[in-house]
């Protein structure tokens, strides 16, 4: 492949992709995402394989080995045919009435979804009640899309935007853009996007960085891990995009080493990007260069704040700095680096495409697109759904996610990690809106909602998710480091039934402290879940003190 | 031990004191363990104080100092799999194994290892086995799973 010189050269070869593509040979899209791979679904991928290559079937049908389609509860997902039959729950000895089903244009029965109550079966992928719900402007192309194969992404309309923006808009038109969009970041902050490019881009050093923030260690949360494996091509578009707005010379990828297909798909887009022309010199004619190196976090979750991944970039150390100046203005070797999350990028180019006034007419008052959301925990249907901002959390948990499983009822649900906060059950009318949530207590974080059913223990999961941040604590400051291991003291004695008196005081202290002296956001927002259980659970706190006090230690209920 | 892989690793990074993370990270993934010596072959070739080198290896959980097992036993320990019950599956594999999270055992047949999160939630709670992820796992089904790896 020569390297793509301009804007007309990409709609030639596009236009040649599609033209090569026989429209009488059908796609079979099997999933190979996190849970459909814990599942094997590479022995159903390779049952396709030698079944098609048994009945000689390669120029009818194409298999196609993609990232996560959305519904990992029922994996391995397989979706076949142009009107996408959602197949669920298959199994190698499935495949050949699959293949026989999809050669004739119909549907193999004992794999199509059926509604666990009437029975009701759903065939189409716009018809299964998980999907109905959803809006799937980012992920909805990954059955489409061997993330291996740039000109699957081209096929489908990739890097359109990015030649629109080269070609027909200056970089302020692009941050206006983006800026007008109202894009806010995906990782935890809802900060918005465009005001931090724009801060990057006036910082007065030349040499300026753009950063993927891949790194997504918020527990229960793995919509970043699927998006950048099932589509890498679409993040860095949008990388690409942000750089010509702002300026960039170089990005850099900070993702997780310990995802091997991750790591595979993540190298393999970046190398064919550059073979096609889309990174380097003078891309698609326009003078711009632009190149991207790939950094991996290696096991702690600190190096997920933006300063401490900076360092981390750098070869050091993950310890964060204080922000008096911003790593927007001063990050990687003290340039300015404009740092967003996965998801944030993956928006960008279908910003530029369509446009901000298309893309805010999506979402609610204040928060504009849609949300990525990981669902899990204590939920019948978990899985990566997308959904426009300001839908209600009970259409999430109870519509899409089919409500709590094994009968139990719902009591709380969680959002945010290990940062975030738990709403109890009568507060799932709230909706999914940046500002909504953290005024409740809740912050979306980077949109790990994990849902707990009335037998769990919620001083429990306070404990955990606080051992969880003080083995992460990277150490530098004192008020994290300590103030977190005393905190998770009383808390262990809480719920092992040696709560005294004047312990929730204590721990009201320690938190205000810790929060307001620590230096980053790890130590900040340490106590964040705390004070959203003292908001909404300090009965169940109390009482297991009360019970401690009158010598009935009733223990942690979870064990 | 890949004395040549590990030589070929350094020798990419060689008179570049920024990559000394990537070097580390290569030399982890191929032998598993980052000896003293290596360290101090690392140190030397990318022209840091061997200092700096120990501070990222003792810092960064990926990187062990000291020799692991034929097989890495991990628990994830993500919340969604604590909520589904991973505590009980932890108590079980620390029953057949007699380690503790972080120990290998006098055979060097498991090291067994906890951390999160794996990304697999909707298939929690899992045991993953040398990168091999076993979801939907409960306690009686750890010691069939670990028959498997001698």
């Amino acid at each position: 492949m020569t390297k793509l010189q301009s804007v007309a050269e990409l709609e030639k070869l596009r236009a040649d992709i599609l033209a090569r593509r026989d429209p009488a040979r059908t796609c079979i899209a099997v999933c190979a995402g996190a849970a459909c791979d814990g599942l094997d679904s590479v022995a159903v991928a390779d049952a396709f394989k030698s079944e098609i290559a048994k009945q000689g079937l390669a120029d009818k049908i194409e298999l196609r080995v993609t990232g996560c389609h959305g519904y990992c509860e029922k994996g391995p997902n397989v979706v076949a045919g142009p009107k996408d039959v959602c197949y669920f729950e298959v199994t190698p000895q499935d495949v050949p009435g699959i293949v026989a089903a999809t050669l004739k244009g119909e549907v193999f029965e004992p794999c199509v979804y059926k509604d666990p109550l009437t029975g009701a079966k759903a065939v189409h992928m716009n018809e299964v009640p998980y999907y109905k719900h959803q809006m799937r402007l980012l992920t909805g192309d990954n059955i489409r899309i061997d993330p291996l194969s740039i000109e699957d992404y081209i096929a489908v309309g990739g890097y359109a935007a990015l030649a629109k923006a080269l070609s027909s808009m200056t970089p302020d038109e692009v941050l206006a853009e983006v800026k007008k969009a109202n894009l806010r970041g995906r990782g935890g902050g809802g900060f918005p996007a465009g005001s931090k490019w724009e801060t990057t881009k006036n910082a007065p050093d030349k040499t300026k960085y753009v950063i993927v923030n891949g790194h997504e260690g918020e527990s229960a949360a793995f919509m970043d891990r699927a998006m950048l494996t099932g589509n890498p091509h679409k993040v860095l578009e949008g990388l690409i995009i942000g750089a010509y707005a702002i300026g960039a010379q170089q990005g850099f990828v900070y993702t997780r080493h310990d995802a091997p297909r991750l790591v595979e798909h993540v190298k393999a887009a970046l190398a064919q990007a550059e073979e096609y022309g889309f990174l380097g010199e003078n891309i698609l004619g326009s003078g711009l260069n632009f190149k991207v190196e790939l950094h991996f976090d290696v096991g702690i979750f600190v190096s997920g704040e933006s300063s401490a991944l900076m360092r981390s970039i750098e070869g050091n150390a993950p310890e964060p700095r204080p922000k008096y100046i911003r790593t927007s203005v001063q990050g990687i070797w003290d340039k300015p680096s404009n740092l967003n999350n996965v998801e944030t990028w993956a928006n960008v180019p279908q910003i530029i495409a369509k446009g901000a006034d298309w893309f805010s007419g999506i979402g609610s008052e204040r928060s504009k697109g849609t949300k990525l959301v990981s669902l899990s925990g204590h939920v019948v249907n978990s899985g990566i759904v997308e959904v426009p901002m300001g839908t209600p959390l009970r259409t999430l948990i109870f519509d899409i996610g089919g409500g709590v499983r094994d009968g139990k009822s719902l009591k709380a649900v969680h959002f945010g990690g290990a940062m975030g906060g738990s709403l109890p059950a009568d507060r799932i009318d709230a909706t999914l809106d940046f500002d909504e949530m953290s005024k409740l207590g809740a912050p979306i974080g980077a949109g790990g909602l994990l849902v707990m059913n009335e037998d769990t223990d919620m001083i429990d999961v306070a404990r955990y998710l606080l051992d969880f941040l003080t083995k992460e604590s990277c150490g530098k400051c004192v008020p994290c480091r300590e103030g977190m291991w005393q905190m998770l003291k009383i808390l262990t004695n809480i719920a092992e039934g040696r709560g005294k008196k004047f312990d929730l005081d204590r721990l009201a202290d320690l938190m205000e402290v810790t929060s307001l002296s620590s230096l980053c956001a790890l130590g900040k927002t340490a106590s964040d879940p705390l004070k959203a259980m003292m908001r909404y659970f300090k009965d169940e706190f109390e009482t297991r003190i009360a019970e401690a006090a009158v010598g009935n230690p009733a223990g942690s209920q979870a064990k | 031990m890949c004395e040549k892989v590990i030589d070929g690793i350094i020798d990419k990074y060689r008179g570049r004191p920024g990559a000394v993370i990537h070097a580390l990270t290569e030399i982890q993934h191929e032998n598993r363990w980052l000896p003293r010596e290596v360290m101090e072959r690392v140190a030397e070739a990318l022209e840091v104080p061997f200092s700096q080198v120990m501070q990222i290896a003792s810092f960064y959980k990926t990187f062990s100092l000291t020799p692991k097992g034929r097989h890495e036993v991990h628990v994830c320990t993500g919340m969604t799999c604590h909520l589904r019950g991973a505590p009980a599956l932890m108590d079980k594999v620390e029953e057949l194994t007699g380690l503790k999270p972080g120990e290998t055992d006098a055979d060097s047949r498991f090291t067994y290892e906890r951390g999160s999160c794996l990304g697999s939630c909707s298939i929690g709670p899992e045991l993953i086995v040398d990168g091999k992820h076993y979801g939907r796992m409960t306690p009686d089904k750890v010691e069939d799973v670990l028959k498997r790896y001698e």
